[in-house]
């Protein structure tokens, strides 16, 4: 479903040198299978995320990446997007007089437009996100209010797995999602996203710590260090690494 | 979402990217010209203008002396130099003071009327029920309106320096409303003309008011009788259409006691590569307990993308709450013209009295606004709101300039004023400069101001979720003047939004 062959990308700040952040990452996640990417700050992660979604700053100098065959690195981010793949953002950005619905809304004919699909109707709508709301117990007010404006960090999140939930993505990265959640909204957004589990889609959650993966039980995990995989396993590896940390997986450049 | 209001919201978003979604081009689409032999006064501005001008007009003589003796005053006025704008000089004599398509100024039946001028407001998109009006079958209209269960809108179509078409005219007066061109009011309602021209913009109030009263051409004419609410929208709109030309347009709306009034004026122009002045002045009288709504949309041409052309608006508004709880809302939403100088204010005269003023100014391109209010406290318990919503791209200024002052006797005066900027781009610029005088320990004053960028990364983040550039870019936008457009009567207020985003399409990337 999604394959990286050797994958180099640079990360270029508006001021100041671009550097090499990713260097000859290789990852396929098939159809159906949930893999975790874990790794030390600064390993690449977020990077990962970004160029896989598109945005501006990063340049991809080598390898590929393609999603069900597909080339994504010539797509615009929208273009991604209606094709199924989806972030969860680790810092979801604040969207000033937009009401959630209104935004989700829009997203949601957008990418139905560009897949020849009729647009959603205002009852249909009104019934999904009343079935995403109630699974992630999310008040139905806050749903009118400008997205993520003011709204706590667990709030964010919460909201994050609700657009997920109603976009019904074929591919969803999962960026630190665990991050700013307390243990009780952790099991909410995870039970939301095992809800998405299987049916053919796949998933890349990215997180530093197990916690999240005692919830999201992942068929693969990754060790990603300096911009590469540095060693893949099942489960285990995973409570391996929060029993002994990155260091012994680290390599040294 | 339960609430039909929040439905409404909703349409009106679904509006906005709609429309943003149809674009095609940058192109102004209202900027062609209507090929039509045009009778001008000769070039230059002088003693003979203001004449020709009057005579045009059929004007009786105590209207001609008062255009003179403005004249008179503007000979002897410095042109203002204060504002956040800059454009060269301006030679008063290189302009035709008055333009009017040959064959008449006002047209007796639709029958009348220039194809050339139907088809201009065909093409301008004037809802078509309008139109119908326009075409003069009043009857039909009025049983086709009745069917459809839309509110209807009356119309004044000013074209240059006459109004060539004024519908409902015959149904507003069964209500006992006056609605026409301030001409025929001139002619008609000597009495209400003199009692009320002026006395709310002083002849002599500022250099464009003074030149306006010596040669104003065209404009509307509103009178609302005591108790009655007037029973449909009222509209102008302003077309700008011979080269070399001016417009001075003139309005002016009297609400009696515990009248109601809601208006709206639209502006275009074609596009041409000189600058084109237009200098108004309206005038708003509310006696005790009346409401006037004014809405503007105003969309002139800009200027090209090099700064070559547009209009200069330089446009003097004034609301006089005059009578005990009165109230005055000025509602703005300023996308074109190439230079913006405009400060629709209320004095708040009466005891208990309202003023507010809610404002969108867009700049792109080249285009300077340098726009805001003046909320002149003078009863006690007055009150006064300022919403203003600046937006620059490209290379543009954009300047909030208001004014709130509280006078000796205001007693327990309360103002609020918010004034948010928001900059998409990294040439454009953001003033907000706001005063304040105050004479009572009593009063209560806030005042709001933020200035935030369109960041990338909200642009990535609604991309991510599949919406094109464009369509975030509207909706972004739309989320930061979503307070502001509510305030602006339903049927406007998509148009309203459609303008927003052909101004500031191409601004991002």
């Amino acid at each position: 479903m999604l394959e990286l062959n050797n994958l180099h990308a640079h990360v270029v700040p508006e001021d100041g040198p671009s550097r090499e952040i990713l260097k000859g990452l290789s990852l396929a996640v098939p159809a159906g299978e949930v893999h975790a990417i874990m790794g030390p700050n600064g390993s690449g992660k977020s990077t990962l995320s970004y160029v896989l979604t598109g945005k501006h700053g990063y340049d991809v100098t080598g390898g590929s990446a393609t999603f069900d065959g597909t080339d994504l690195l010539s797509l615009e981010p929208e273009v991604r997007a209606a094709k199924g793949l989806f972030l969860s953002f680790q810092y979801p950005l604040e969207i000033a007089g937009v009401p959630v619905m209104t935004f989700v809304r829009a997203a949601m004919n957008a990418q139905r437009k560009a897949r020849g699909e009729p647009e959603v109707s205002a009852p249909e709508f009104l019934k999904l996100s009343k079935l995403a709301a109630t699974k992630l117990r999310i008040d139905s007010d806050m749903l009118k209010r400008p997205l993520n404006v003011g709204f706590s960090g667990g709030e964010k999140k919460r909201l994050e797995i609700y657009q997920m939930l109603m976009l019904q993505p074929r591919f969803m990265i999962l960026d630190e999602t665990d991050s700013g959640l307390d243990i009780d909204a952790l099991k909410v957004v995870a039970e939301g996203v095992n809800a998405l589990r299987g049916a053919g889609r796949g998933m890349l959650v990215i997180t530093h710590y197990q916690r999240l993966l005692d919830y999201i039980k992942p068929d693969r995990v990754h060790i990603l260090s300096a911009g590469r995989i540095v060693k893949s396993g099942g489960p285990d590896l995973a409570l391996e690494l929060e029993k002994s940390g990155y260091d012994q997986f680290l390599k040294v450049d | 979402m339960s609430d039909g209001r929040d439905l409404v919201k909703d349409s009106i978003d679904r509006g906005t990217v709609d429309a943003a979604r149809e674009l095609e081009s940058d192109k102004y689409v209202e900027g062609f010209v209507t090929d039509i032999e045009m009778e001008l006064a000769p070039r230059g501005l002088s003693e003979e203008t203001v004449r020709y001008i009057s005579a045009k007009k059929e004007e009786p003589e105590w209207m001609l002396q008062w255009r003179l003796e403005a004249f008179q005053r503007w000979k002897e006025m410095i042109e203002p130099t204060w504002a956040m704008v800059h454009y060269p000089k301006i030679d008063y004599q290189d302009a035709h003071y008055y333009a009017e398509p040959k064959g008449g100024a006002k047209y007796k039946s639709i029958a009348d009327v220039p194809q050339e001028i139907l088809d201009t407001y065909t093409k301008l998109g004037i809802p078509l029920k309008e139109q119908e009006v326009l075409l003069g079958v009043e009857g039909a209209m009025e049983t086709a309106a009745a069917a459809r269960e839309t509110p209807r809108v009356a119309v004044d179509a000013v074209f240059d320096s006459v109004s060539v078409a004024t519908t409902f005219r015959a149904e507003l007066m069964k209500a006992g409303v006056i609605f026409m061109s301030i001409s025929e009011a001139v002619r008609e309602y000597p009495d209400l003309i003199k009692q009320y021209l002026g006395s709310v913009v002083p002849v002599t109030d500022n250099f464009f008011a003074t030149l306006n009263s010596a040669v104003f051409s065209d404009g509307t004419f509103v009178y609302v009788p005591k108790g009655v609410r007037c029973p449909m929208e009222l509209s102008t709109y302003f077309r700008m259409n011979a080269k070399g030309t001016g417009q001075f347009e003139r309005t002016l709306i009297i609400v009696d006691e515990g009248g109601y009034v809601s208006y709206l004026e639209g502006c275009t122009a074609p596009m041409r590569d000189e600058n084109q002045l237009h200098a108004a002045v309206v005038e708003l009288v509310a006696l005790a307990d009346a409401e006037i709504k004014y809405s503007t949309v105003q969309n002139w041409w800009p200027g090209d993308s090099a700064g070559k052309g547009g209009v200069y608006n330089f446009v003097t508004k004034r609301g006089d709450c005059r009578g005990a709880r009165s109230r005055i809302s000025w509602t703005q939403v300023e996308t074109g013209s190439a230079i913006t100088w405009k400060y629709p204010s209320c004095i708040l005269r009466g005891d208990d009295s309202q003023g507010e003023f809610y404002s969108i100014a867009v700049t792109n391109g080249h285009q300077q606004a340098d726009t805001g209010t003046k909320m002149i406290h003078l009863g006690k318990n007055t009150k006064s709101r300022i919403i203003s919503k600046g937006i620059s791209a490209g290379k543009s200024n954009n300047t909030y300039r208001g004014l709130v002052s509280i006078h000796g006797k205001a007693a327990k005066a309360r103002n609020f004023t918010q004034c948010d900027s928001l900059l998409i781009g990294q040439n454009c610029g953001a003033h907000t400069i706001p005063y304040v005088e105050n004479r009572r320990g009593d009063a209560q004053l806030e005042h709001e101001a933020t200035t935030t960028k369109l960041s990338d990364d909200q642009l990535f983040y609604a991309r991510q979720r599949g919406i094109g550039e464009e369509e975030a870019v509207a909706l972004l936008v739309n989320g930061f003047v979503r307070d502001v457009l509510q305030k602006l009567p339903m049927e406007f207020a998509v148009e309203a939004q459609k303008l927003l985003e052909v101004s500031l399409e191409g601004s991002v990337g």
